[in-house]
């Protein structure tokens, strides 16, 4: 470790906000998900990627606490990264968290789903939109404040005699809502049922939704799918600002590499429930186990296609110091 | 296009052999009406001389089965005629439409009319005591009005099918029965307060205890079951609903069994009972005695329990719990997702019908004075399920009318009574109302399967209030 | 050990009628996924129309032999309880496919109210009993004066079940209509796009629970001899709680759970409380829908996020 002081650590192994740890999910006799680790850094746009098949929804289901995994730990820090210690010592307590003042760990294999949104704060997106169809797009953005609506609405009895205090709650709701309406571009269907948006729109008023439950991770399962160039180019703006100006990190599953590469600060590839290759954009595009697993190589062909790139980014280099 | 150059000659064909097609298809009709009404309309089994023997009605089967062919053969030359265009409408209905043009205007005429409800059916019997039919009729519709909407919460709202909310108005009426005739209790109070205190105060203490204890009940009976699929709830909700009736007839040292209880506590105004004498309701406000009083003040009980419940439901869909019920109707995977604990939704939901139901179990049972298990059967729960889908779910208005066609309806059906001069003494018309209730749940799910109103109120709006098509709105799990 | 062995008999014969009942349901429900809560009384009014033609047969025909009797009448109950289920598939639930899911199940349950009401104002609301039919007895044991018996309507119910389901087996594994079947199970717009005629097939789906639900109805009319207008809800709600504790939409489910059912409901009234035998039906439906929902046979079901 010493020996390499200059090469700073990237973020994610610096302050992870999600730590995957040995996670394994089986359905019956088939191995979904297969010894995955890989970490999630604090603030950053994180693209889990790979092709069809490859586990990728599984393992955002795990995350998200739909399934149970079969073995592995889920660390979710806020705050700051936990210390080896603290995290030994919730995982031996039996605990599903520890929170102190300024920072908590989650481990998520321990949560039911909706704790995994109420408490450890990630929220997530379906690959297959699900909004409340029947409900306005207003409605839509009220439910996912639930939690907080709920407590201010004294668990129904304040509201049931529209009590000052809960009037004031259900005013800032709506603030936050009108605040996430205009950000995605759909203030003026405010009151037009969700089921009625143009799918672009619906995706948008699925992560409006997202977040105004007040993640610090939000995970989205193939944000870009049925959008159009220009509205993917929308998406990567609407993402950037998500991290931006909230410091939420994101977490993505996309195909779409157009919008992988373009935003995402680390990368992480799997293929048939394992992990192929992690690290920067750049590094992943070039790593040729992944290349082999998208364009379907055999194994023995990996080698020569690993050849083949090196002299290829032997050459484009020397084409560019020249 | 090429459809239809295509279909032109063929059409033209068709138009010649409409008739013979009807004809042919009327035909085929009536032979299978026949096949389905021979064994059991021609013949028909009576027991003669101690043992079982036939008797034969050739002649009802044929006016039946006659009614069925020339029925649909003029259908078949009319409404299904292949030169008719059918039209297929989508969106909101005229009952949606004529809601969005009256619709600031039915609620308060219909609380006004419910409200005037016994000074006109005084005035339109001419007096007191005729009325009683109409005050009856009036007080019977309310409670299932009130019914309709207790379920319309667990139903139309938190879209959970509940097939067994029958059990919940027995949790009521017989909590109410128990408690007011209990001598341990009233004995109780006698000793503190005075020998009549607990049966001129035992319906407004119970009131209360009916709901808590049916909410009470709907957690414990929903705690298991909530994680179920639709058809599954439904079928355990009916058995509890079944479970809870058996108990009832055969614990017969707790509830009296199969004979019930009987001579429960009626009604006080507020302690004053309705009675002849020095104490009564009468005398106290200088009227003179009639039975009818208390008859009419039930009325205005069971107007202000339905209208407590109404306006709960108001008020509860705006708050995040109701708007939770809502959205685990529509997507209960995303409702999850958003941190929503949908067990205690469902449950909240199922506790707060349930608790309306005792409510007007304990209405019942005060206004009975009587409850047995026979008042508590399968059927009075098809029937409120039938109330809710037919006036549409979630859908206040909607269910309040379709009670009081429902309850009208069945009420009209009791005085057929001239009929028996078309069909002889031996008609009972009274037998016939199960059958055409029967028949009128499935066809008013074949002709409306979204019931009379179709669209929701959203609960928050920004600028404009716009009703969401019935196209849109999900079921929930049923 | 005795009285063990007797109840075990009866439990078996009661439990052949119920499997019999419940493979409408499996059926109905494995291929449109709806409860059809009208089977119960399907199966009343078969037990009624079985009534009806063995009157026929017996006192205006005048057939003296009591199996050719039987024979005839199983086949005519079959067929027009086939019917009665077609009408009531077209005209109830065939026009609310693919309309809102509530809107079958609230039909089904107005049709299941609609047909008891219809044979009560038919037939009118008392009890039906007739001669019992078939009274041979084979004494399997005799301790000190308790006969362990084997009747010979309990033997007739339990072959002619084995050898229905046998060829009901066959014609649902076998053969092409059943392969049809199956694959509108699996996926109907698919199957229908394949060319299946996909109402052909539920139409037929239902024809052959009623066949079967008719042939419960006979043995039920021959075992217990009385046929009653309020008698399909109860055995209705059993049957479905047979189907259910089998694995719903799993054949031999159906025909195990309906054992299963009818043993636990005798031994349950011979050793227990014969007052609670409904409460006992009615709690295992509770315990094993939420317990075990996919039931002994039946897949379990992943849910899909």
């Amino acid at each position: 470790m010493a020996t390499a002081p200059h090469t700073p650590l990237p973020r994610w192994e610096e302050d992870p906000i999600l730590a995957v740890e040995h996670l394994f999910m089986r359905f019956g006799g088939l191995i979904a998900v297969n010894d995955l680790s890989f970490k999630v850094g604090r603030g950053d746009i994180t693209a889990l990627i790979g092709p069809n098949g490859a586990g990728k929804t599984t393992v955002f289901n795990c995350i998200t606490g739909f399934y149970k995994p079969s073995e592995g730990r889920l660390v979710l820090a806020h705050g700051r990264a936990p210390t080896d210690g603290e995290l030994a010592s919730v995982t031996l307590i039996g605990e599903r968290a520890l929170v102190g003042a300024s920072s908590g760990v989650y481990l998520l294999e321990r949560m039911p789903d909706h704790r995994v949104s109420g408490e450890a704060k990630v929220a997530r997106t379906f690959q297959n939109i699900r909004l409340f169809t029947g409900m306005t797009v207003l409605e839509n953005l009220m439910v996912a404040q639930h939690n907080a609506l709920m407590a201010a609405s004294g668990y129904s009895l304040k509201g049931l005699f529209g009590l000052p205090s809960w009037n004031t709650a259900q005013y800032e709701a709506t603030e936050n809502a009108k605040y996430w309406l205009d950000k995605v571009g759909l203030t003026d269907r405010a009151d037009d049922p969700a089921g009625d948006l143009p799918y672009g729109a619906q995706r948008r008023l699925e992560i409006a939704r997202a977040m105004c439950s007040g993640p610090i991770l939000l995970c989205l399962d193939e944000p870009a799918a049925g959008l159009n160039p220009r509205e993917s180019l929308e998406l990567n703006e609407l993402l950037r600002s998500i991290r931006a100006e909230h410091g939420t990190s994101i977490l993505l599953i996309e195909h779409d590499m157009s919008v992988v590469m373009e935003i995402s600060d680390h990368v992480i590839v799997l293929d048939y429930g394992t992990k192929i290759s992690d690290g920067t954009p750049d590094a992943v595009k070039n790593d040729p186990r992944v290349i082999a697993a998208y364009l379907g190589v055999d194994e023995d062909a990996v080698e020569e296609v690993e050849a083949e790139i090196e002299a290829e980014v032997a050459g484009s280099t020397t084409e560019a110091t020249s | 296009m090429a459809q239809i150059v295509d279909t032109a000659p063929a059409s033209a064909q068709a138009s010649e052999s409409v008739l013979a097609h009807a004809l042919k298809d009327a035909f085929i009709t009536g032979l299978v009406a026949l096949g389905l009404l021979g064994p059991l309309i021609g013949f028909e089994t009576v027991i003669i001389d101690g043992a079982l023997g036939l008797n034969y009605r050739p002649l009802v089967l044929a006016v039946m089965v006659g009614i069925i062919f020339v029925g649909r053969l003029i259908l078949n030359l009319t409404v299904w005629s292949p030169n008719r265009q059918p039209k297929i409408r989508t969106g909101p209905t005229v009952f949606d439409r004529a809601g969005a043009i009256i619709g600031p205007v039915v609620k308060p005429a219909l609380l006004a009319f419910a409200i005037c409800f016994p000074a006109i059916a005084v005035f339109w019997s001419g007096g007191l005591n005729p009325s009683r039919y109409l005050v009856d009729l009036g007080i019977l519709i309310l409670t299932y009005v009130m019914l309709g909407w207790g379920l319309n919460i667990v139903v139309g709202l938190a879209g959970l099918l509940d097939l067994g909310y029958v059990a919940f108005y027995a949790v009521g009426a017989y909590t109410y029965a128990l408690l007011a005739t209990s001598q341990p209790i009233h004995d109780f109070f006698a000793a503190l307060v005075g020998e009549d205190f607990w049966s001129n105060w035992a319906f407004w203490f119970c009131l209360p205890m009916a709901g808590l204890f049916s909410g009470l009940w709907g957690m414990i009976l929903g705690f298991p079951v909530l994680r179920l699929r639709g058809d599954y709830l439904a079928i355990v909700t009916l058995a509890f609903g079944e479970i809870i009736r058996l108990v009832l007839i055969n614990w017969v040292d707790f509830t009296g069994g199969g004979a019930g209880i009987a001579s429960i506590p009626r009604v006080t105004f507020f302690g004053v009972p309705f009675e002849r004498g020095e104490d009564g309701f009468a005398a106290l406000f200088g009227l003179s005695y009639s039975p009818m009083h208390r008859l009419i003040f039930l009325y205005f009980v069971i107007l202000g329990l339905a209208l407590l419940t109404a306006f709960a439901t108001v008020r509860l869909r705006r708050l995040p719990v109701g708007r939770a019920w809502e959205a685990l109707r529509e997507d209960e995977i995303a409702c999850r997702s958003l941190g929503i604990n949908t067990t205690n939704t469902k449950l909240s939901a199922f506790a707060t019908g349930a608790m309306f139901g005792g409510f007007a179990g304990c209405f019942f049972a005060v206004r009975a004075g009587f409850v047995s298990p026979e008042s508590f059967t399968f059927d009075i729960s098809a029937m409120i399920l039938a109330i809710v889908v037919l006036g549409g779910m979630g859908s206040q208005i909607g269910v309040a009318v379709a009670a009081a066609v429902m309850m009208g309806g069945m009420e009209m059906l009791r005085n057929l009574d001239f009929l028996k001069e078309f069909f002889g003494d031996a008609f009972d018309p009274t037998l016939y109302r199960m059958l055409i209730f029967g028949f009128a749940m499935v066809a008013i799910m074949v002709w409306k399967p979204r019931g009379l109103v179709s669209t929701r109120d959203p609960t928050i709006f920004l600028k404009e209030k716009k009703s969401v098509s019935g196209d849109l709105v999900k079921e929930g799990h049923g | 050990m005795d009285i063990f062995v007797q109840q075990l008999i009866n439990g078996l014969t009661l439990g052949s009628i119920y499997g019999l009942i419940a493979i409408g349901y499996t059926m109905v429900f494995g291929i449109i996924g709806m409860v059809n809560f009208a089977h119960g009384d399907v199966f009343m009014v078969s037990t009624f129309i079985a009534l009806i033609c063995f009157l026929l047969l017996t006192t205006v025909i005048g057939i003296t032999s009591i199996f050719l009797a039987l024979a005839i009448v199983l086949v005519v109950a079959m067929f027009f309880t086939a019917l009665t289920n077609w009408a009531i598939e077209r005209v109830a639930y065939r026009p609310l496919r693919g309309s809102f899911r509530l809107a079958p199940m609230i039909s089904a349950i107005g049709m299941s109210i609609f047909l008891a009401n219809f044979v009560q104002v038919s037939q009118g609301p008392r009890n039906k009993p007739i001669p019992p039919m078939v009274t041979d007895v084979i004494v399997l044991m005799d301790n000190n004066g308790y006969q362990v018996t084997l009747a010979w309507k309990q033997i007739i119910i339990m072959v002619s079940t084995a050898v229905l389901l046998g060829a009901f087996w066959y014609l649902v594994q076998k053969t092409s209509l059943g392969r049809a079947q199956r694959a509108c199970e699996q996926d109907r717009k698919m199957a229908a796009l394949l060319g299946i005629n996909v109402d052909q097939t539920i139409s037929l789906t239902f024809v052959i629970g009623a066949a079967l639900a008719a042939v419960a109805g006979v043995m039920y009319l021959m075992y217990y001899g009385v046929a009653h207008f309020a008698d399909g809800f109860v055995p209705g709600v059993k049957a479905f709680t047979a189907a259910v504790l089998g694995g719903i939409g799993s054949l031999p489910g159906a025909v195990l759970g309906g054992l299963l059912i009818g043993l636990i409901e005798v031994f349950w009234s011979a050793y227990f409380s014969i007052e609670y035998k409904d409460v006992a039906a009615f709690s295992i439906l509770a315990i094993t829908l939420i317990f075990m929902p996919q039931g002994l046979l039946g897949r379990p079901e992943v849910e899909k996020v």
